[in-house]
């Protein structure tokens, strides 16, 4: 075994067990482990906490690392993956090295999985507890990665919220480049005609965000154009941008954000969609914007193919759209007769609800129908079953608008692979966690907003654009870049270049260097995962914080 | 939370409250009330040892009164910062009467008595309004009966009760039930005291009391004054251990809740108090149904609503999960009533607009889906600022910026202007802070140059 195991009586591991309120001692005997810890080797101090993680909780160990001069920490409580962050920081607050930190989870994988069973879970803890003190006593001081950053942003996609990303990064004073395939930014709502709830021209919208992009002078746009390839990652990407039957352009950025929208079903084969007399939201919109709708009768149908076997979910703005197209077909002619079927009216806030009051009250129809039983689209009607009366209903026609939900874009999957940002089973992308990263990838220095993540108003698309670039400013704010010291490293005496490592990295951080015929890290793309780790057949990959001699302490004391 | 609390560029002011706001953007200065908490901060370290003395036992806030704290107190057990405060209103010391216990067993010497509000001047660039929202009083709607029938709560009230950190430590008790339990635990009491009395008669005279008393029914003891009292006391004895045997008997038959209904739209998209739809609270509920069936396989849940409104990423998908594997049964329709049947057990009165009929039906608990109304002193906070309000009451902010307030540089973010969910108030938080950086940036930039 390689390294060498510090003298015991070097050692000054404190162990900190934590109740977690009830979480954790209402399951098992937190004392007792407590009490168990201390006669651990190497173990100079054992302390049981209420709740580790609060300042009290936090001031303990500080205490512990000063007062008792301890030079390893375990704390015994829930899961890395929250706390970890808080604990190793506490610590180097307390000037002992992060890296000297060691975390037991004795919640998710104890008090929470055996409820029960008091003794054996308290037993599984000491286990747990005794395992963790033992890595400890191997772990080393990391120094954390520093990188440098270039202060500059690729925004793909010139949409609401594309632009509103850009805008608000432009006037932080970040340089911004933003690329939009199609030869004119503005996406959907070029083709949309008014916006909820006050009626402002769409066209005015974009054409004023436009503006005030082009105003700036650290905003570059290439319009008609696409991302060809990204190679590099967070503070230090290089982007090469293809315009249209042009040449190349490579561009360096610091951080990336994904604003590429998404499209509106055509519905082909369901109600009888033509294009003419049925046809969809936008294709009415364009109706109105070019002020050419002479129907007298319309029947809008909400949820065509959406919340269905085939696409189960509920694509947000479609009942807003069609009660705002509903209104302004009222509002051009008090005439003309507008029912909506619907199954559930989302209109969700404070402006949507009027909405659906005032449209009632401007002689909007509405009705609902159960999905078992959709209307039916016949020549000049729309029939279908009321629950209400328990009849079948004719509602005579002349104009069908179907309410289809937004879609990810054809080119959605091709851009997920060429940034190695994961989509959801709907296609759209996957942020870092739905409710407290929903701006985020997983993937550092790269951020999603407006319909791509998932179908969004354009206030709810501006916002996100926002709220991207502040991500972003978070990052970008900063003189450079400083990662976790755990990643691989690739010990060049040994490694053979065999490059088995490089196949199974998930992150692209490994390259081969021919010259040598070895295999190297790039230390700020790897997130430490280990897959180079467990592959490496000369135990030449090792992952810091958990190589053979760490990890075998660890197993060893099972 | 933890991350802001530990933040070297934050500076948290908890317990404060703005007072008056001067300027103008990119340049204002804001005066701050730092109300005293009696308590010093830099001190304090969070122990507790203070509430565990602390002799006034008060209804907990946090736990919307289900539980109990002290008249010092910690808002709850993770709270940021952890600094415990002392309730002036309800603290003895604090109203004249002679106490101090908390500063005597506090060893961080923390407990101040002569502490005074402080006035903090600030000059900040831009500011944000996040002040949230309130729920809604459902006692205001009669028909639902909320004082009236102890099973029927709130939804936050319902939380407290499904959380493991919560007054019945997540076990679903019905309210009903706690009462009698707390009924029973004061009888026990009194039932201990009468007991050591009628001892003391026992041992005098060897004798136990119930033959004691029906000698003395019979004219046994007459003139005794002394054994006299024994029997008066008996009669008292009697009178409190049979209705205590009455609420055991009652007791036996407690359970958890597991017939469960959700209502939803309570206060909201009602022109009596909010015309508006609350956004959030059809999955709340959903959620609440899913966890506690999690809690007790055989929970049934019924989510009664006019549309049952799941707009965002995964919640159509969460929705019908909950149908399909928690035992969730989605009903259109408003709740017309809410009576209270046998068992203590609230009725609820529907139409079923499926089924074209009216119903009425029996739950073990009643959850009531209150709206997110604007906050306490909205009002004031408005004219403090010098901002303008919409016409639910909430922030007003621009349609072209939707994050914007009527006032340059002060930003909305969250229900303050809007009821949203946590991803949305989430997005919005960070776009709210984009907006201000973009003011102190642009501010800082004048300045350089």
């Amino acid at each position: 075994m390689r390294g060498k195991k510090p003298q015991a009586d070097e050692l000054r591991i404190g162990v900190f067990i934590c109740d977690c309120g009830s979480n954790i001692a209402g399951h098992l005997d937190c004392s007792s482990v407590t009490e168990y810890a201390s006669t651990l080797p190497g173990v100079a101090y054992a302390k049981e906490n209420l709740y580790t993680c609060s300042e009290a909780g936090i001031g303990e160990i500080q205490k512990g690392i000063k007062e008792q001069k301890l030079n390893r920490v375990v704390v015994a409580s829930c899961s890395p993956r929250t706390h970890q962050p808080l604990f190793q920081n506490s610590c180097a607050a307390a000037e002992l090295n992060p890296y000297l930190f060691e975390m037991v989870n004795i919640r998710d994988q104890c008090s929470w999985v055996h409820m029960e069973e008091r003794e054996d879970a308290t037993q599984k803890a000491k286990d747990l507890v005794r395992m963790g003190v033992s890595k400890a006593a191997f772990l080393e001081p990391q120094q954390d990665i520093e990188a440098s950053l270039i202060p500059r942003v690729l925004v793909i996609g010139g949409g609401v919220a594309g632009l509103s990303a850009a805008g608000s990064l432009a006037a932080m004073g970040l340089d911004v480049v933003l690329v939009e395939k199609e030869v004119e930014a503005g996406g959907l709502l070029r083709r949309i005609n008014r916006l909820a709830p006050h009626g402002e021209k769409a066209s005015e919208r974009v054409l004023e965000m436009l503006l005030s992009i082009k105003a700036r002078p650290n905003a570059t746009l290439y319009l008609g154009s696409r991302v060809e390839d990204v190679s590099g990652y967070i503070g230090n990407f290089e982007i090469t941008i293809r315009p249209e039957g042009g040449e190349a352009v490579r561009e360096k950025v610091g951080c990336i954000v994904v604003a590429t929208g998404a499209v509106p079903l055509k519905p082909e084969g369901l109600y009888r969609y033509d294009g003419t007399r049925v046809v969809t939201q936008m294709e009415l919109e364009e109706r109105l914007a070019a002020g050419a709708l002479e129907a007298q009768r319309v029947v809008m149908i909400q949820c065509v193919g959406a919340r269905s076997p085939e696409r189960e979910y509920c694509s947000r703005i479609c009942c807003q759209t069609a009660v705002k197209n509903a209104r302004f077909i009222k509002e051009q002619n008090p005439e003309a007769h507008v029912h909506i079927l619907y199954r559930d009216m989302q209109m969700y806030g404070t402006e949507n609800e009027q909405m659906l009051c005032d449209a009632r009250g401007e002689g909007v129809r509405f009705d609902v129908f159960s999905p078992d039983q959709p209307p039916v689209v016949q020549e000049g009607k729309v029939e279908f079953y009321q629950p209400l009366t328990g009849e079948m209903v004719g509602i005579p026609c002349d104009l069908v608008v179907l309410s289809t939900p937004l879609v990810p874009r054809d080119d959605a999957q091709a851009l997920s692979q060429l940034l190695r940002v994961p989509v959801d089973q709907n296609g759209f992308f996957l942020e870092a966690h739905a409710k407290l990263r929903p701006l985020d990838f997983a993937t550092d220095g790269i951020f999603v907003c407006g319909s791509a993540r998932y179908p969004a108003n354009v206030q709810e698309a501006v916002s996100q654009g926002l709220g991207a670039s502040s991500r972003i400013a978070t990052i970008l704010f900063k003189d450079k870049l400083i990662t976790s010291a755990i990643v691989a490293e690739i010990d060049p005496e040994t490694c053979v270049g065999c490059m088995g490592c490089m196949e199974m990295c998930p992150y692209e951080a490994i390259t081969y260097l021919p010259e040598k015929n070895i295999c190297e890290v790039n230390t700020v793309l790897c997130k430490g995962c280990g897959c180079c780790a467990a592959t490496c057949p000369s135990q030449s990959a090792t992952l810091r914080g958990f190589k053979p001699e760490q990890l075998m302490a660890q197993i060893r004391a099972v | 939370m933890l991350d802001v609390g530990r933040h070297p560029d934050i500076d948290l002011m908890a317990y404060s409250e703005v007072e008056k706001v001067e300027g103008e953007s990119g340049a204002f200065k804001a005066t701050i009330r730092r109300k005293a908490r009696y308590v010093e901060e830099d001190r304090c370290t969070g122990c507790g040892a203070c509430k565990e003395k602390c002799p006034t036992v008060l209804p907990d806030a946090f736990n919307m009164g289900l539980g109990t704290r002290k008249a010092i107190y910690s808002w709850f057990a993770q709270g940021i910062p952890s600094t415990h405060t002392i309730d002036p209103a309800h603290c003895r010391q604090l109203n004249g009467k002679k106490c101090g216990i908390c500063q005597k067993v506090c060893q961080a010497n923390a407990v101040n008595f002569d502490q005074k509000d402080r006035i903090v001047e600030l000059d900040v660039g831009a500011i944000v309004v996040a002040s949230g929202y309130k729920v809604f009083d459902p006692s205001q709607i009669p028909e639902y009966q909320y004082r009236q029938i102890p099973n029927v709560i709130t939804a936050i009230e319902f939380e407290r009760l499904l959380s493991a950190s919560g007054p019945t430590a997540g076990h679903l008790h019905r309210p009903s039930d706690l009462l009698v339990e707390a009924e029973m635990e004061a009888l026990e009491k009194d039932v201990k005291k009468s007991e050591k009395a009628l001892d003391k008669f026992e041992q005098k005279y060897g004798q136990a009391s119930a033959a004691f008393y029906d000698a003395y029914q019979k004219g046994a003891y007459e003139g005794d004054e002394d054994r006299g009292k024994w029997a008066e006391k008996y009669v008292a004895h009697l009178a409190l251990v049979e209705p205590l045997d009455a609420l055991k008997r009652e007791a036996e038959g407690f359970d958890v809740a597991k017939r469960l209904a959700f209502v939803q739209c309570v206060g909201s998209r009602d022109f009596r108090f909010y015309p508006f739809c609350s956004g959030y609270c059809c999955m709340h509920s959903i959620k609440e149904a899913i966890i506690a069936n999690e809690h007790e396989r055989e929970t049934t849940s019924v989510i009664f609503g006019m549309d049952i409104r799941a707009v965002g990423k995964g919640f159509e998908e969460y929705k019908i999960r909950g149908g399909n594997q928690s035992g969730i049964t989605y009903v259109r329709g408003r709740v017309a009533e809410i009576t209270e049947g046998p068992q203590r057990n609230p009725v609820v009165t529907y139409e079923d607009t499926r089924e074209r009929k009216v119903i009425s039906r029996d739950f073990d608990l009643v959850i009531l889906a209150t709206a997110c109304a604007p906050s306490e002193g909205v009002e004031r906070l408005a004219e403090i600022l010098g901002i303008e309000r919409n016409r639910f009451g909430f922030f007003k902010t621009g349609t072209s910026q939707s994050l914007d307030t009527t006032r340059p540089g002060i930003f909305a973010c969250g229900c303050a202007h809007g009821p949203m969910d946590i991803p949305e108030s989430v997005a919005q938080a960070s776009g709210a802070a984009a907006r201000a950086a973009q003011i102190v940036t642009a501010a800082s930039m004048r300045k350089a140059s």
